[in-house]
């Protein structure tokens, strides 16, 4: 059965990439998510609502499905008793966690899940205590109490032995429990446990005034706050059908830019670290610093934040700020191409990044790896080149694609993307057109859903929201790293162990994004 | 192998001056180094837990080892083990999930135990506030020292709070007046 088939009637929500919705029906809630995966579709994002204190509403199950022609958001409306859906994690096996995630959170559980572990509950609030329900407040409190164990997959055989690390781990990291199984120093299998993070954002998003969420959504994770931010507003002003001016646009996307090197920048150091040359962290972490402190001479904050608003951008970009811009963004250049090439003449590096950590393109698309983790695996996927949205379309955006999969693929295409957006921010800095950097929003009449869809600087940043414009009635903040973070059980199987800092870095996921 | 070196020639020493503590406090920034020593014998040696952070406090804590702020040069060390650390630098309003793990660590540390609590979410959970995944602040779980304030606080103030919350706790001979 093809996607044409069912007979959805979406409807195009007024978004800047095309994003539809429609309802499902419960008979065809599994076949369409096969559907989706057979013609090549992937599942972005997985979430449930309590919708039973609106008209003729009841629980609600929404899956955004990415296809060649846009986003389809599907609602499964499960009625005032709902307490279970159907499973779809055959056809797209990552849809485990956000699936349990549900269960956590609603109460609602796919049937016929084998694994039904709980994921963010950790023990420290009661099993039947369901957060997003509309009967409770969020601000209940339970005492104090040892945090349940965790039933870990036992790796049985000869010499077989485990290795537990986190939640605090050795660095300046999130926290998050691995545990290894291991023979000698080999891995057989890595069991993330993730969640600790959780902190209750779904709930919080519902006592904010909408126009405030950008602020919340915009530390859901600190080093995406751009991409979460642009996608929150672009949610919102999709509500409120509100067209962005031109400036505005062309900031925001100069911002995401610069939200790419930034984090770029900094991982290629540390990927050297992790392998024994400190020349390469301090080097650039230096290039980094440079880049912060013109975030915060340009934008008022290094890291960016809040500087993208609903309706617009918070600040503008003077004449002067714009040749600033050009110069870092031309010396920059210059600097990461001569480190570039001490790297790739570097033997020792080379040795430790070539054929490590490997996904195959295979590994890749069943699991649903996105980002620039996807691309070094062959995956060409990216939303700033794939709908054109401006002011992308027409710069001949040049993605950066690897087929190896391995960490080396990864930090080649870090450098790619690093040149890439700095011929965007050139580009973009120097056009923009004259004129507001920020509108007022309309009002809305009514609830509806709005989305947002970013190519963040690690993937698809997904944004649902659902208010009048006024008040939030939820709002589901999706991080690539759900996605990911499964592929990176599957990228360790068979390296070393101490492969596995710089296999990780190579991917550097986001704690914080998916605990929420 | 002659890249590497002459890059690292070229670049020279880009290390900025310690921050100065303003009038408060007597001692003149460049003798940060020597205060530590004193008060302490050894280095300060540092335990960061990300308890529920958002992850931008976690980046500007990093930024500070960037040969710029050049944190170690100070004789400030990050280390791996709570058993060797004298400070327990601390982010985000502690999830409840983390409670556990932060309080552990805590207990896991020697004598001085000096707790930092960087960022505003820290404080009183900031944006993220309270509720039944979230603690609401560093303080509910541990003594607090010393809040170093921001969203995430620069660089340049986290060198600040460190060494405001060294002197705080070692009031005599840094503090004017005593
Ligand atoms: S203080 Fe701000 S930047 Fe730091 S962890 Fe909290 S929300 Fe993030």
């Amino acid at each position: 059965m093809q996607i044409a088939d069912f007979t959805f009637e979406p409807e195009r929500l007024a978004t800047p990439v095309p994003i539809w919705r429609a309802t499902c029906p419960v008979s065809d809630w599994q076949e369409v998510a096969h559907a989706v995966a057979a013609s090549g579709g992937r599942l972005v994002s997985l979430w449930g609502s309590d919708r039973r204190v609106r008209k003729a509403g009841g629980y609600v199950i929404s899956a955004a499905y990415a296809t060649a022609e846009g986003l389809l958001c599907l609602e499964l409306r499960l009625g005032q008793q709902g307490e279970s859906y159907p499973d779809i994690s055959a056809s797209f096996p990552y849809a485990n966690r956000m699936q349990r995630t549900i269960a956590d959170l609603l109460g609602l559980v796919a049937e016929a899940m084998e694994d039904r572990r709980p994921w963010l509950n950790h023990g420290a609030w009661p099993a039947d205590y369901f957060p997003l329900r509309h009967e409770v407040t969020g601000k209940e409190a339970f005492p104090a109490c040892e945090l349940q164990d965790y039933p870990f997959v036992r790796v049985e055989g000869d010499g077989v032995h485990e290795i537990a690390v986190g939640p605090v781990h050795a660095g300046i990291i999130e926290p998050g429990h691995f545990r290894f199984s291991v023979v000698g120093e080999k891995v057989l299998r890595l069991e993330e446990r993730l969640g600790y993070k959780h902190k209750g954002i779904d709930k919080r998003f519902e006592e904010m005034p909408a126009k405030d969420g950008y602020r919340l959504a915009g530390r859901v994770s600190g080093d995406s706050t751009v991409a979460f931010s642009w996608a929150y507003c672009m949610a919102l002003e999709s509500i409120c059908n509100t067209r962005t001016p031109a400036r505005a646009r062309w900031l925001r996307a100069l911002l995401l830019e610069r939200e790419r090197v930034a984090n770029h920048l900094g991982d290629l150091g540390a990927l050297a670290n992790d392998a024994a040359f400190t020349f390469g962290l301090t080097q650039f972490m230096r290039l980094k610093e440079d880049w912060l402190r013109l975030n915060q001479h340009l934008f008022g904050h290094r890291l960016l934040m809040d500087v993208v608003i609903p309706g617009g951008v918070a600040v503008d970009l003077e004449n002067t700020g714009i040749s600033e811009l050009l110069t870092q963004c031309q010396g920059i250049a210059k600097e990461v191409k001569n480190l570039r090439a001490i790297y790739e003449n570097h033997a020792g590096l080379q040795d430790r990044f070539i054929a490590t950590g490997r996904v195959t393109k295979e590994l890749a698309t069943t699991l649903g790896l996105n980002g620039f983790a996807g691309r070094a695996s062959g995956i060409p996927v990216d939303l700033r080149a794939d709908f054109g949205m401006a002011p992308y379309g027409g710069h001949d955006f040049k993605k950066a694609v690897h087929r190896n999969g391995d960490v080396a693929a990864r930090v080649t295409v870090r450098f790619d993307e690093i040149a890439e957006s700095l011929r965007l921010i050139r580009l973009f800095a120097t056009e923009l057109a004259p004129g507001e950097i920020v509108v007022p929003l309309e009002a809305v009449a009514e609830t509806k859903l709005g989305a947002g869809w970013i190519e963040g600087w690690r993937g698809e940043v997904f944004v649902a929201l659902e208010s009048d414009g006024e008040k939030i009635q939820r709002c589901h903040c999706h991080d690539p790293s759900w996605q990911n973070w499964p592929v990176l059980e599957h990228a360790v199987i068979g390296n070393i162990v101490p492969d596995f800092p710089l296999i990780n870095k190579s991917f550097n996921l986001s704690y914080a994004g998916p605990d929420l | 192998m002659l890249k590497t070196l002459f890059q690292i020639g070229k670049q020279g020493i880009c290390t900025e001056p310690a921050p100065d503590l303003g009038s408060d406090f007597l001692l003149p920034a460049h003798r940060l180094r020597n205060e530590i020593l004193e008060v302490l014998g050894r280095s300060l040696t540092i335990r960061e837990v990300d308890a529920g952070s958002c992850n931008a406090c976690e980046l500007e804590i990093h930024a500070t080892n960037n040969l710029y702020y050049n944190l170690e040069g100070l004789g400030i060390k990050f280390v791996a083990s709570p058993r060797h650390a004298d400070m327990l630098l601390v982010t985000g309003p502690v999830s409840r999930n983390m409670a556990m793990a932060l309080k552990r660590t805590y207990d896991a540390m020697p004598a001085p135990k000096i707790v930092v609590a960087v960022g505003d979410c820290t404080i009183n959970g900031g944006i993220f506030g309270e509720n039944y995944a979230c603690c609401g602040g560093v303080g509910k779980i541990l003594p607090v020292d010393h809040f170093i304030h921001g969203c995430p606080p620069p660089p340049i103030e986290l060198l600040k709070g460190i060494l405001t919350a060294v002197r705080l706790r070692y009031g005599h001979p840094i503090v004017q007046g005593k």
